[in-house]
């Protein structure tokens, strides 16, 4: 346990020992609002409504003051990990530092003040930062135009495969078939079926790769299009993607890359003279938008002139003296969103890629790299590697040299949370039995990997000698594992007045 | 400027380490057709200095002083300056989606005071973790009558009131078009401004009506004629709210019997930012709960008995079923979900009520001002903050507004063709007496 001392303060036990819902707080005539002065004369009335339409019941609101409401929220937010407090070695999922002034540019009141439906001439700064935002994610990935609107990596898909339909609706033959690898995200095939096609799987070979060979039986005029992950989801180059998209194309059907994290890739290799039609790019994975605890994220995606035509709508055109937003794009799939997308994400990711530069974007790329090679490396003597093949930006670890002990990937999971770390991907990608998928980002100092390294080696011992400790971990976290059976059979998901309580202790 | 912390020692010791000689050759094995081999064409990096220079001027030159009317699915409102500080808190934005609920029982926690907050406001039993926004709740919600009302012999027609949003009936559009035999057609609206059900259409195919409440004119549509027309067919109805602060006003659409309720959540709490990120409410009744899309917070209790929270229901989920999933989506708006519920509990059930009442009252002084000054209101039907005026001429004033720094609503016409000269005008808390005097002394010296 020496280890562990340096490294378990977690933040979370600081923090009082629970915390009441704001409801169960409540105090009947509290206010935590100083409401702007009413200057309207006293004779103006509210419009009339009928009495049945203008009840709103409100009561089970809470009443608050202030104070509460601070202290209620700090203390939340002190039972979290996040990145301002521990190291996430999210396999895939890429928890990369977010830096301040990514924070400080959003809220400048000429981007958080400004309406979506104001007049062109009034946001010219907006739709400048946007546009120069299109032209740095199309360099880096090697495509030709962009739409920044997708809220998110999963919209980003829905919108690329909306576009590949659109295209083949217009050739004359809407096509029935997607190819999917069984590495894949789970979105790949959600969003397939979201846009009415059927999915087919391919099978990954034994070095843990895509071949040829597996993808040519799968080919014909009824397949819309591949989708690929490269790096894939093992952290491994698909070496034959090249030749994979050329088959794909010599049928007719279009290749979709799966750019969400592009943290491999920058400056090294793109998506584009990889063959691909049409990519995303979640921008919270590879250029540093806050996670926020689930999102908001911001997912724009990328094309080849084939689907320009076919971007949604609102689209940023130049016209004389400035931009503007045009909705004259007969062939578009539409609109996807309320608005123009996620524009407070967006002025984040182009903060960060103006102060990186092309230099450091591709710096960037390189420690990520360099550090997910070198905590393999690290780790190699300690648990199982997936697979032998050279790694990119993330690794792959199984939990089959722990067999024997009894102890699992979710223990070792579960008790590196003791340690200060938060759990690597686990159980993903579903090709590999037990996997522990790690990512370290760029960020991350070489202290750091050492520390999260010697916290395995810590974690492998006590298997052998205290595996008890491990299978009920995590000990020091503000509660311990959750009956999550429970939480499904029985749902409580919102809390209401007078309810039986639950069965706490 | 970047923002690695590696030394040239810590990069020399770590190549050391892997056994390479450089870190090129961490790359080596990719093959040479899709490597790139000229440096990214993007400019060299800012320092701090030059690069908050270069966003604080091309924040500039948007124009966020303009006295704006614009509403229309974006709304300004007074904000307590706690909500930001709150939600801004490192802790709470740089965590990670809470799959791993020991140490995420804050953000949990938090969703699960969202969805409680949703759920009173809609009037619903049953709310979801968040949405991407108004609009794809919107469409979400219409994929999911369509699941509710599928199996044998499936109902597979959308009607959306004319009078809905355009951008949401857009979104709506583009989510339903690739689905087979789904039909979706529009519902015209009557003299008052509220939908109009034709009596005629009796058959049982339709899957669900959708409406704005209020509608995108402003109006407040009748939702218990709704709900019977609805009813009497078999059809879900689904309603949108853009403006929350209009549930601070208006009876709950739950509480009508509406079947699905979704609403976009951004006037309370978080800024218009250019239409983004906001957060979608969405709610719906317990019996719907397996075909509801979107994360879900639950309670349960640890090892030791105590309370807390974790993701429940996630085998609706994709990455559970894959292509068999009620949706794709992955994330909610968990950041603006936490703004949000941080500011409704701030101004609690009175807060709310006063503030709502605040802004009913500024729209009728406008609308008193403006019939001064020859605008007139397009319908009858009741409004809260919102509603259409009307003049002949008003899109030529319209202009010589902007050029004095006034957006004067919205006009309606590039949306509604048959709705030329009209404005959609919005007036809230932040429209102080004399900026509203102001807009009707401009409005009257701007001659035609």
């Amino acid at each position: 346990m020496a280890i562990g001392a340096g490294v378990m303060a977690t933040g979370t036990e600081t923090a009082a020992a629970s915390e009441p819902l704001l409801f169960e707080a409540s105090v009947p005539g509290r206010r935590g609002a100083s409401l702007p002065a009413d200057d309207i004369p006293p004779e103006i009335a509210p419009a009339a409504i009928e009495d049945e339409l203008a009840r709103p019941e409100l009561g089970d609101l809470p009443e608050l003051s202030e104070l509460d409401v601070v202290r209620h929220f700090t203390r939340l937010s002190q039972w979290n990990f996040s990145i301002a407090t521990n190291f996430y070695p999210l396999g895939s999922c890429t928890m990369k530092y977010n830096p301040i002034v990514n924070e400080w540019a959003a809220r400048l009141p000429g981007f958080a003040d400004i309406h979506p439906l104001w007049p062109d001439v009034l946001v010219q700064g907006a739709l400048a930062l946007e546009r120069e935002l299109e032209e740095m994610l199309a360099r880096v990935s090697g495509m030709d135009a962009v739409t920044l609107t997708p809220a998110a990596g999963a919209q980003g898909e829905f919108v690329g495969i909306k576009m590949v339909r659109a295209h083949h609706v217009r050739s004359g033959n809407p096509r029935h078939t997607v190819l999917i690898p069984a590495s894949a995200h789970g979105t790949n095939p959600a969003t397939s079926a979201l846009c009415g096609y059927r999915v087919a799987e391919i099978p990954v070979g034994r070095d843990g790769l895509m071949h040829l060979s597996d993808v040519t039986p799968h080919l014909g005029d009824d397949v819309a299009a591949i989708m690929i992950t490269n790096p894939n989801t093992l952290g491994l180059f698909e070496r034959e993607v090249r030749a994979i998209a050329d088959a794909v194309h010599a049928c007719g059907g279009l290749v979709y890359i799966d750019g969400a994290n592009m943290n491999a890739l920058c400056g090294v290799s793109r998506p584009g003279d990889m063959g691909a039609d049409v990519l995303h790019i979640n921008l919270h994975k590879t250029f540093s938008t806050p996670h926020g605890g689930g999102g908001p994220g911001a997912g724009p995606v990328c094309v080849k002139k084939i689907l320009e035509p076919y971007l949604p709508v609102p689209r940023i055109v130049p016209v004389e003296g400035g931009l503007r937003l045009s909705e004259d794009f007969p062939h578009s799939i539409g609109r996807v969103r309320t608005f123009q997308g996620n524009f407070g994400m967006l002025v984040r990711a182009f903060t960060y890629m103006s102060a990186l530069g092309g230099d450091g974007i591709a710096r960037m790329t390189e420690r990520a790299v360099l550090n997910a090679n070198y905590l393999r490396r690290k780790l190699e003597g300690l648990l199982q590697i997936a697979q032998t093949e050279p790694c990119l930006h993330e690794c792959v670890f199984t939990d089959q040299s722990l067999a024997g002990t009894g102890v699992k990937t979710l223990d070792v999971a579960k008790r590196l949370l003791d340690y200060g770390f938060h759990a690597p991907t686990i159980y993903f990608p579903l090709v590999v039995a037990g996997a522990l998928m790690i990512e370290p980002t760029e960020s991350e100092s070489r202290q750091t990997l050492d520390a999260f390294a010697a916290a395995i080696a810590a974690i492998v011992e006590e298997a052998r000698t205290d595996p008890d400790r491990v299978h009920t971990a995590p000990h020091t976290t503000r509660v311990r594992r959750l009956d999550e059976t429970r939480a499904a059979r029985h749902p409580v998901l919102r809390w209401r007045r007078n309810r039986r309580e639950p069965a706490t202790t | 400027m970047d923002f690695t912390p590696h030394t040239e020692a810590d990069v020399a010791e770590m190549l050391a380490a892997i056994g390479a000689a450089q870190v090129s050759d961490l790359f080596a094995h990719l093959p040479e057709e899709v490597r790139l081999r000229a440096p990214l064409d993007i400019a060299p990096g800012l320092c701090e200095p030059d690069l908050r220079a270069r966003l604080a001027s091309l924040a500039t030159r948007n124009r966020a002083e303009t006295l704006s009317f614009v509403g229309a699915g974006a709304y300004p409102h007074f904000v307590p300056a706690a909500v930001d500080a709150l939600a801004s808190r490192s802790e709470f934005a740089t965590a990670y989606t809470p799959y791993q609920p020991e140490v995420s029982q804050g953000t949990l926690q938090a969703i699960f005071e969202f969805q409680t907050v949703s759920a009173i406001l809609l009037g619903t039993e049953v709310a979801n973790a968040s949405m991407y926004d108004g609009a794809s709740a919107a469409a979400e919600a219409v994929l999911m009558a369509l699941r509710v009302r599928g199996g044998k012999s499936p109902a597979r027609r959308v009607l959306v009131a004319r009078s809905l949003h355009p951008n949401v009936r857009g979104v709506i559009a583009t989510y339903a078009r690739d689905l087979e035999g789904v039909d979706v057609s529009e519902l015209a609206w009557r003299a008052d401004g509220r939908v109009d059900l034709p009596a005629g259409d009796g058959g049982d195919d339709i899957a669900c009506v959708v409406v704005g409440y209020p509608n995108f004119f402003g109006v407040v549509e009748d939702l218990r004629s709704v709900v019977a027309w609805a009813r009497a067919r078999r059809a879900l109805v689904v309603t949108v709210t853009l403006e929350p602060l209009a549930l601070g006003w208006l009876t709950a659409p739950g509480r009508l019997d509406v079947d699905i309720a979704v609403a976009e959540g951004q006037g309370l709490g978080l800024p218009m930012s250019y239409g983004g990120p906001g957060v979608g409410l969405f709610g719906t009744r317990e019996r719907f709960l397996r075909s509801m899309p979107g994360r879900i917070v639950g309670e349960t209790v640890d090892a030791d008995g105590r309370r807390g929270f974790c993701l429940t229901l996630s085998t609706r989920e994709q990455h559970i079923r894959r292509e068999k999933a009620t949706s794709n989506i992955c994330t909610n708006h968990s950041l603006c979900a936490l703004a949000f519920t941080v500011c409704v509990s701030l101004l609690g059930p009175g807060g709310l009520r006063d503030l709502a009442r605040l802004n009913a009252r500024k729209l009728r002084y406008a609308v008193a001002k403006l019939a001064g000054v020859g605008l007139s209101e397009a319908f009858t039907g009741p409004t809260f903050n919102e509603c259409v005026v009307r003049a002949p001429g008003a899109s030529q004033r319209w202009e010589r507004l902007l050029r004095r720094g006034i957006v004067a609503g919205l006009p309606l016409e590039r949306f509604y063709p048959e709705l030329g000269d009209a404005l959609l005008l919005c007036a809230t808390d932040v429209h102080r007496r004399a900026d509203i005097d102001r807009l009707a002394a401009e409005w009257q010296s701007a001659q035609a």
